[in-house]
């Protein structure tokens, strides 16, 4: 049989977020995918360029509804270090208890997808129900369920009370218990099984090669995170274990993401007990000095990177945001190579992508009405204009 | 029944089309809540099946570009009514009314014919979701319906008759056979989950995947009507299954006078239809959708050997005269 191209996207139901595969299929196997992800530039970097370091926070932490906390901490990680700041160690530990519920909702959420994905919606629905929990403790801690505007530079916004900590332990059991239910479920349940194992997979080499990052990558055995191998926040001081796995499947992602889940609940009980008393926060200049960061941070989907410049003003002169999800997309387009038509809702979801997020330019050309990609080579070209204009200033 | 009135009374009004029309809706109300309860949802009010159906009835029809109207029009009309007509073959309270020796066979291929019509509306759509939707309907429909035809004859080989009122009768006398028959009971439940493409085999319909599969297209009246005969058939099936391994509505001993006996039955087929669609709700809330390949798989190597492995044991059993 010939190659068809089948189209999915930009408008499909099996996605939430507009992207346009173009699936080149002998029959029901997937021989290539064409991809093309440019729906919904925002132009947030460019409007972060113009606020200042208190106003540029609400507008990152809206990069992604889902690892909001993460933007906002990695950015103001990275401004706090180009100021020298040293933060409080309670605002630490505080900044760790939000990420980490963050990384267990999103698991969660991303757990309910999944099942979603293969028809087993019954485990969709008890997942997003036990994810409740969760968003409730993040409701209480910082006001909102979804975007928490609790990271400002120097510390954080609001203080937990006693009673907050209280509230937030007292779910931890039954939670615990659910994710224990999950895990049973995910190496019991025969239909789950029969769809997850075996497909998507990507070998470690692989893995390396294309720079997948976050569980994707740790559950082809490639033993990396953030957290543990360049520390920041509160986890050097808490005892953790990274979670990997090396089946390299979708099967894989989820053991990855259910371990996740077990250890983000114990990170989340360490420090709620051994939350250290004292201020919050400390007064952050205005302004920062001059200087460039990469600032790293392990968001729930993966390793998050935010470059950041600084020219002795109050606002950055450029920050430059990558998302995890941009650096897992090669990786789906290798492991969708010879697998199921019907397979590809799955495959796709196990990176659990956040699209929006990781829309960043387009090329268009409006007369011809096509698209385009910048090669590497026009990028550097670029870059060493870019170098030699401010030589010149 | 000689008199042709009460003929038309049963056909028209019950338990003919006007109560399988309100127990198909009722069915569906207790299996979307039964659901919903398992998924721990609060699930819909009582009158919403009622209400989707009214309201889908009063909505707007609309034509894909290039689409022949009367077939289209037509088709969800003959899923339907090819479901009525086999659910008169089927005993509700004591006899049906059409029973003839062969009446199994005629109601096995009116059931049938919903997928072929989902099929054709796939075809005619014009839509690639609905295309792939109706071919996966039909090499699901060789896949499942094999070992659902031998199952459901197996009773009738081993009653020796070709009547789904006399093989109820026959259970009356012996016994059920759920007892005798167990594999095939089990064969027949897993098939009409496959047949009425509900999770683990809803591939034709794969939401993720492809949309709503052949369903994408239908709008207003058409999709009321087909989903109406999706869910009379979940009735007819299940009426079905509990005739030829529940023993149907007969009552044990026989109950006067005629009116109290036929009411007995009556309730008796209520509660095993009910009985029926709590498994198979179970079975839907209990799995995942597995692929067009893996059911290919699984039909030919268990599904099926189990079937052939029901009707051989039956074989041996009539040559040995047991049960009878």
């Amino acid at each position: 049989m010939a190659n068809v191209i089948v189209p999915i996207g930009p408008h499909h139901p099996a996605l939430k977020e507009p992207v346009n595969f173009r699936i080149v299929a002998d029959g029901e196997r997937i021989v290539r995918l064409e991809l093309d992800l440019s729906y919904n530039h925002r132009g947030i970097e460019k409007a972060a360029e113009q606020r200042d370091f208190i106003r540029v926070l609400p507008l990152l932490e809206r990069v992604c509804g889902i690892c909001s906390h993460s933007h906002s901490t990695v950015f103001v990680k990275g401004i706090e270090e180009i100021m020298e700041l040293e933060i409080p160690p309670r605002a630490r530990f505080i900044r760790t208890i939000i990420a980490e519920l963050e990384r267990m909702h999103s698991h969660l959420l991303w757990l309910g997808v999944a099942a979603h994905e293969v028809g087993f919606n019954t485990l969709f629905m008890w997942t997003w129900r036990d994810r409740e929990a969760v968003q409730d403790t993040l409701e209480e801690m910082s006001g909102n369920r979804v975007h928490y505007g609790m990271n400002e530079v120097g510390g954080i916004r609001r203080d937990l009370t006693p009673s907050e900590v209280n509230a937030a332990l007292a779910r931890l059991p039954h939670l615990e218990e659910r994710i224990r239910e999950y895990a049973k479920m995910v190496n019991d349940q025969e239909t789950l099984l029969i769809r997850f194992k075996g497909v998507g997979k990507l070998s470690r080499d692989e893995a390396l090669a294309y720079g997948a990052v976050g569980p994707t990558a740790r559950a082809s055995g490639v033993d990396y995170d953030i957290r543990r191998d360049d520390p920041y926040l509160a986890y050097t001081e808490v005892p953790w274990n990274v979670v990997t796995d090396t089946s390299g499947d979708v099967y894989g992602r989820t053991r990855v993401r259910i371990g996740e889940l077990q250890e983000s609940i114990r990170i989340v009980r360490y420090c709620l007990e051994n939350l250290p008393e004292g201020p919050v926060r400390v007064n952050a200049p205005k302004t920062a000095p001059m200087g460039e960061i990469l600032s790293r941070y392990e968001a729930p989907r993966g390793e998050l990177a935010h470059f950041i410049r600084t020219n002795g003003t109050d606002k950055v002169e450029r920050v430059d945001i990558r998302t995890p999800t941009l650096a897992n997309w090669t990786s789906v387009a290798l492991c969708l190579v010879n697998q199921n038509l019907a397979d590809i809702p799955v495959i796709v979801a196990a990176i659990d992508p956040c699209l929006s997020c990781t829309s960043r330019i387009t090329v268009v050309n409006s007369k011809k009405r096509t698209t385009g990609i910048v090669t590497f080579d026009e990028l550097r070209k670029q870059s060493h204009l870019r170098a030699s204009m401010q030589e010149r200033r | 029944m000689t008199d042709p009135l009460l003929t038309i009374l049963y056909i028209l009004v019950f338990p003919g089309f006007v109560f399988l029309l309100i127990y198909s809706l009722f069915i569906e109300f207790l299996d979307r809540r039964v659901t919903a309860r398992m998924q721990n949802r609060v699930g819909p009010p009582f009158f919403q099946p009622c209400a989707d159906v009214v309201k889908m009835l009063g909505k707007e029809v609309i034509d894909p570009d290039g689409v022949d109207r009367r077939i289209f029009d037509a088709a969800p009309l003959i899923a339907l009514a090819a479901v009525m007509t086999a659910f008169l073959c089927i005993p509700v309270g004591g006899n049906s009314i059409i029973r003839f020796q062969g009446d199994l066979i005629l109601v096995l291929y009116l059931l049938l014919i919903p997928t072929i019509v989902l099929f054709l509306l796939g075809w005619l759509s014009r839509n690639v979701f609905s295309a792939i939707g109706g071919i996966r309907a039909v090499t699901q429909l060789f896949i499942y319906e094999v070992p659902f035809f031998l199952v459901m004859l197996a009773p009738a080989l081993m009653a020796g008759t070709w009547s789904v009122s006399e093989i109820a009768h026959w259970q009356q006398e012996n016994a059920w056979f759920l007892l005798l028959q167990p594999i095939g009971f089990v064969v027949a439940l897993v098939c009409l989950q496959a047949k009425l493409e509900r999770t683990p085999f809803d591939i034709p319909e794969a939401e993720t995947e492809i949309v709503a599969g052949p369903w994408t297209e239908l709008t207003g009246r058409r999709l009321a009507l087909m989903h109406l005969a999706k869910y009379a058939s979940l009735v007819t099936g299940s009426a079905l299954i509990a005739a030829l391994y529940l023993g149907g509505p007969m009552t044990p001993w026989v109950i006067l006078p005629v009116w109290l006996g036929w009411a007995a039955g009556f309730f008796l087929f209520l509660v095993k239809t009910l009985a029926i669609l709590l498994v198979l709700s179970s079975i839907k809330v209990a799995t995942g959708r597995i692929r067009i390949d893996q059911l290919n798989a699984i039909g030919w190597k268990y599904i099926a050997g189990a079937a052939l492995v029901q009707v051989a044991l039956v074989l041996v059993m009539n040559f040995w005269q047991v049960g009878i």
